[in-house]
């Protein structure tokens, strides 16, 4: 059953349609990849379908309800955005970086409630962060900043996460563990997982679907298996791929 | 206690030592058992004179205004996200000065003595107004126009300045940028404190929002939070209470910048935590600076401005020297 469904968007920055008309029904527990060449309007789109920009067209439902007519509480409630590189302003602890995540379901004031922690030690350790609870988050390496990031998000239990190239930056073990991390969430809990990737043979081997954009347009939607092909490749990087072996040993090579 | 809960139960404990300490200390000497008695007595005596009309009103603004610098300090700080962030960033004590340079321009002020607080208020709300008329869009955006708006209104303060009717003016004008707490009387009090409260009011409903905010502008507004909305109210919340404290007080600096540097480390860097304890912090070193123009004996008055300007600024020596240590 359709979650979220994108229809039609468009977004449009200073003069340029960024995203033009991009159709997609994306149901719970899937893992999408969302791939394209950079500028193809990923992150416009991320934004978009996580209701932080309006789309100039088109419209973006969750559960059959217009994102623009949920409160903002509501809709934080409902799904987590995760942007590129996310950072931490100020040199707070892990733990309290987490807890941040619980920000719609607070009252306006006063701390965390003690009904909480058992929450943030369970998505804490969940995301193998246990030994840098209190640690400062901004001496956390990326990986574990990486973490933090994705314990922040689960910690309010959305239904929907929107992550925007969660592992650029990562070495390839923490790239690994991200991306099984969030196939995990749509496989395992039954999330909707949206997330941008750039690396090809991770997302082959571990996303349930492909959102493909080229130059703002929806290039392709549809199992992984199914529609990440060469010829695929070809119309949205420009690069001679070749696809082989199945499930986690697939390997995309791919030459100019 | 929840950890860092104590640093505002310190700066609670220094704000009333000083509030008690401030009444026992000025120009006229009034012996500690006057002071009691004071209080106690009905009958107007110079002792129970100086207390009341002279001393506990200059305390009572001391501390609103202090509690003013130093929550608008944290609340702004928190927004832009920016340690240099200050209360007067939005231009709304520059057009509180506009407001008390006219009024001692026009010579008002003889008339009248509440005529400077008023028109001070005055400027500072069309300051603030002229922000947010230019400000919308962004916090990059509120913080530039915050800027523009300072230099054009420091730019009428240098007009007035350079054709001041009389350079007994002059000096009377540059005199009250340097701020004071002087010869304020209930009335100032009654003038500003309605401001200062509901500004104080509005600045407090921004803790969650300014926490959220340390995960950056995406990711805060994906939790919710109404980015436009904050930044107006924070526009509103500070021109209110900074406008009218400016407009009693005149420019006191370095109070809103300090204070929330110096409990930041206590309540672990979280942004909403520091709003009480600097506000609590601000108050007793606006107490405290008062206290030092009325101790350290001078000819002419000791400028409040002065006192925490050379308080703050070795702070600040400090503050570099720590970054540079700390810098990876």
């Amino acid at each position: 059953m359709t979650l979220l469904s994108i229809e039609g968007v468009t977004v449009r920055r200073g003069g340029r349609t960024i995203v033009d008309g991009v159709n997609a029904e994306l149901a719970a527990g899937q893992f999408v990849a969302l791939i394209g060449a950079n500028g193809a309007g990923k992150s416009s789109l991320l934004k978009a379908a996580a209701g932080l920009w309006k789309p100039d067209a088109g419209q973006v439902t969750l559960d059959g309800a217009l994102l623009a007519s949920l409160s903002r509480r509501t809709l934080a409630q409902r799904r987590a955005y995760l942007p590129q590189s996310p950072r931490v302003e100020w040199p707070i602890s892990v733990e309290r970086l987490v807890a941040l995540g619980l920000t719609p379901r607070l009252p306006p004031f006063g701390g965390l409630d003690a009904w909480l922690e058992p929450a943030l030690t369970q998505v804490i350790e969940a995301c193998d962060l246990t030994a840098h609870r209190h640690q400062t988050a901004t001496t956390l390496s990326g990986g574990e900043l990486a973490r933090a990031m994705l314990a922040r998000a689960l910690i309010g239990e959305p239904d929907i996460l929107l992550v925007d190239e969660p592992i650029s930056g990562l070495d390839p073990r923490h790239a690994l563990d991200t991306v099984s991390r969030l196939q995990a969430l749509a496989l395992g809990s039954g999330r909707l997982v949206l997330a941008a990737i750039h690396d090809l043979t991770l997302a082959a081997r571990y996303s349930t679907h492909i959102l493909a954009l080229h130059e703002g347009r929806l290039a392709t939607f549809g199992p992984t298996a199914q529609v990440l092909t060469p010829a695929l490749l070809r119309q949205v990087f420009q690069v001679d791929a070749r696809i082989s072996g199945q499930g986690l040993e697939t390997v995309v090579h791919y030459s100019a | 206690m929840k950890s860092g809960a104590w640093i505002t139960v310190a700066a609670l404990g220094v704000l009333l030592l000083a509030a008690v300490a401030s009444l026992f200390v000025g120009r006229v000497h009034v012996p500690p058992m006057e002071v009691i008695r004071g209080f106690r007595s009905d009958d107007l005596t110079l002792a129970s004179i100086v207390l009341t009309e002279l001393r506990l009103p200059r305390a009572v603004l001391a501390i609103a205004v202090g509690a003013t610098l130093g929550l608008s300090g944290a609340v702004l700080q928190g927004l832009t996200r920016n340690p240099l962030a200050e209360p007067g960033l939005l231009g709304v004590s520059s057009g509180a000065a506009l407001g008390a340079v006219i009024s001692i321009y026009f010579g008002l002020a003889q008339i009248w003595n509440l005529f400077t607080p008023l028109l001070g208020l005055v400027g500072a709300m069309a300051a603030g107004a002229l922000t947010f008329l230019f400000g919308r869009g962004g916090t990059l955006t509120l913080i530039l126009a915050g800027a523009a708006v300072s230099g054009l209104v420091g730019a009428f303060v240098s007009l007035a300045l350079n054709f001041a009717p009389s350079s007994y003016a002059a000096y009377e004008m540059s005199l009250w940028m340097l701020g004071s707490l002087a010869d304020r009387s209930w009335d100032h009090v009654l003038v500003a404190t309605p401001f200062i409260a509901i500004g104080i009011v509005i600045l407090a409903t921004l803790a969650r929002a300014i926490d959220a905010l340390s995960l950056g502008e995406a990711q805060a507004a994906s939790l919710g939070v109404d980015l436009d909305r904050t930044r107006i109210l924070a526009l509103i919340g500070v021109g209110l209470s900074v406008g009218a404290a400016t407009s009693v007080t005149g420019s006191v600096g370095f109070i809103g910048l300090v204070a929330p540097h110096i409990v930041r480390p206590f309540v672990g860097h979280q942004p909403s935590r520091t709003l009480l304890p600097s506000a609590l912090l601000g108050a007793a070193l606006l107490l405290l600076a008062d206290m030092a123009t009325r101790v350290i004996p001078t000819n002419q008055e000791l400028r409040l401005g002065v006192i925490t300007a050379l308080m703050g600024a070795p702070f600040f020596f400090w503050l570099v020297v720590r970054l540079q240590r700390t810098a990876p």
